[in-house]
């Protein structure tokens, strides 16, 4: 992990509501260039809401974002896939019908710029950069070691795989920034660990950054760099790993605390 | 070989040619479907639409023209020129691209995230729309088309099979018009080509993601807005075809966006998501209901082609409501 304390990301004095729901209340903190950031917190936290901003699903009332020092206007989500932005789903988002390769494919879709008249003729370009891409996919499939169910449709695959996949459509887009809303939901013992060997090639392989959002414990105190705590919609907590253990605010927003 | 059974094969073949221009209708109706959810009420519409303008261009005729005389008193009709086929051709191709991009300014936009029902009625309000705007555009007289694909008998065909017969039975050979296979062989190049461009292009894949989930879609950097104008222009596309043949046929004429409710019982037939679907479905109505006519005709009168594919869509709706390819209608409890 090469870490170098420049900001990738950052992000100001965020607030997000529904309605008369406040989401998320005032938060800020900062992403390094090539660290492993968590997001952790309770159950309605306002964690994948955070993901939903940084990614442009949701639009904060108040607050900026950052992105390689430029602050960043009001964008549509696909504008910020193009820039660079790649995630995963908290409840799988793949496209069911198609095949993994295929899933994956669309990954490189920010990469493929030829017309689409091009693609229509398949000539002018539009065929070498296909197999182009294809290559890129196949090195992808390989790093996550799933070339045996390349062509299966993926609505009928095993959760497990399903998870890998689209952690495979987001690599494929070779982002700056990995966005990962709980990748190891749902997983067992050995799979988290597979996913979590992953991650961490991932980031050390590649330069990736990687923001994610985990609820077991042991994992992200494991694999990041620096941890943000939320609670109810609020910052409580955000340091190395070590800090946040033993950071009071954050014991007593996971243990619950007693009336005294 | 008796010659009842070849006028069987010989009903059955004019039957499958008939389909195919059913498929081609039925075709456009599932593009847009499958990518965006909405039934377009319009598709027949568009086939009119194109077909008229493809005739305009075509012949060189004064777009308005009855408007501008009517306003001005003048008697403009044509223009001196006319175009060859092809290049009228490539320029409603245009005409249905810039259509598409209409669509999606203009209704879709403005519908994000309503409920079916609204958009299958702004579909409805759009076939109105263009019908009585194609009218005023290019006039309502019917209008001879002719792009320059062979049409009539096929003499070849009908010596080739004129020896099948028995000897001394009276059979002349069969009949198979040529326009007819033609059209089969663009339906199935445009099948395959919309099949290898879906699979094998960025946009064709991304066509399919659209389908699938919108979010997702979005997160890999896919804007709807342009997939959408995208598969309106596709569906435009395959409109003219459908029209063109359709108007070669039978001439450009206003009953021609009535053909687009034979396709909703291939559609029943076929399923609504599947493009395999449409094209079978298709195929089975048309050689269904000649077929009926056929044989039912003599004894419970004629006309059966009216109302035969829709009690056979009836019955499918009965027994396989996701059609014969569709995809299953799972309810979860």
């Amino acid at each position: 992990m090469n870490v170098d304390n420049t900001k990738m990301m950052d992000i100001k004095n965020i607030v997000l509501r529904f309605g008369g729901v406040v989401a998320i209340q005032n938060i800020s903190f900062d992403i390094f260039k090539g660290e492993i950031r968590a997001i952790i917190g309770p159950n309605g936290a306002g964690k994948s809401s955070m993901l939903n901003v940084i990614n442009g699903f949701y639009h904060p009332q108040e607050g900026e974002v950052w992105f390689r020092g430029k602050k960043r206007g009001s964008m549509k989500p696909y504008q910020i896939a193009h820039q660079g932005i790649a995630r995963t789903f908290q409840n799988i988002a793949l496209f069911k019908g198609m095949s993994a390769l295929d899933n994956i494919m669309t990954g490189r879709f920010t990469h493929m710029k030829k017309s689409i008249f091009s693609q229509i003729i398949w000539a002018g370009g539009a065929s070498k950069e296909e197999y182009e891409n294809r290559e890129v996919v196949e090195k992808v499939i390989d790093f996550l070691e799933i070339q045996h169910i390349r062509k299966t449709p993926v609505g009928a695959l095993p959760y497990g795989l399903q998870k890998r996949v689209e952690l495979g459509r987001a690599l494929a887009a070779q982002p700056e920034l990995l966005l990962l809303d709980e990748p190891m939901a749902g997983m067992n013992v050995e799979e988290k660990e597979d996913m979590s060997r992953y991650i961490l090639d991932v980031n050390n392989e590649f330069g990736t950054t990687v923001a994610l959002i985990e609820h077991d414990m042991g994992v992200v105190m494991d694999i990041s760099d620096r941890v943000v705590v939320m609670d109810y919609g609020k910052k409580i907590g955000d340091g190395t790993p070590d800090e946040v253990r033993n950071n009071q605010a954050v014991i007593d927003a996971y243990l619950g605390v007693s009336e005294h | 070989m008796s010659a009842d059974f070849l006028y069987t094969i010989e009903v059955i073949l004019n039957g499958l040619m008939a389909g195919v221009l059913y498929s081609l209708v039925a075709l456009g109706f599932v593009l847009i479907f499958k990518a965006s959810g909405i039934f377009n009420y319009a598709q027949g519409v568009m086939a009119l639409f194109a077909a008229l303008t493809l005739v305009g261009l075509q012949e060189g005729r004064v777009p308005f023209a009855h408007l501008i005389n009517a306003v001005f008193g003048t008697k403009v009709h044509h223009f001196d020129w006319t175009l060859p086929a092809i290049a009228a051709i490539i320029f409603t191709i245009l005409v249905m691209v810039l259509f598409a991009v209409l669509v999606e300014k203009l209704i879709l936009k403005h519908l994000v995230n309503q409920e079916p029902i609204i958009l299958f009625m702004a579909t409805i309000g759009l076939a109105y729309f263009m019908e009585g705007f194609g009218d005023l555009m290019w006039g309502s007289d019917v209008k001879t088309l002719n792009v320059g694909i062979p049409q009539g008998g096929s003499l070849w065909f009908e010596d080739f099979t004129i020896g099948w017969a028995a000897e001394g039975e009276k059979f002349y050979g069969m009949y198979v018009d040529l326009l007819d296979v033609w059209a089969a062989i663009i339906a199935i190049s445009l099948v395959l080509f919309l099949t290898v461009f879906s699979q094998y292009t960025k946009s064709g894949r991304a066509l399919r993601a659209v389908a699938d989930d919108h979010q997702a879609a979005l997160s890999v950097g896919i804007s709807l807005r342009v997939i959408w104008v995208l598969v309106w222009s596709i569906s435009g596309f395959v409109a003219l075809v459908a029209g063109m043949m359709w108007g070669a046929k039978s001439g450009v004429q206003f009953s021609l966006s009535l053909i687009a409710l034979k396709a909703l019982p291939v559609l029943m037939l076929g399923g609504f998501t599947s493009i395999p679907g449409a094209i079978v479905g298709g195929l089975i109505i048309g050689a269904g209901e000649k077929l009926f006519e056929f044989f039912m005709a003599p004894i419970i009168g004629g006309a059966t082609e009216n109302w035969f594919a829709y009690v056979l869509a009836l019955l499918f709706l009965v027994f396989r409501p996701q059609g014969l390819f569709g995809e299953k209608i799972i309810e979860r409890v």
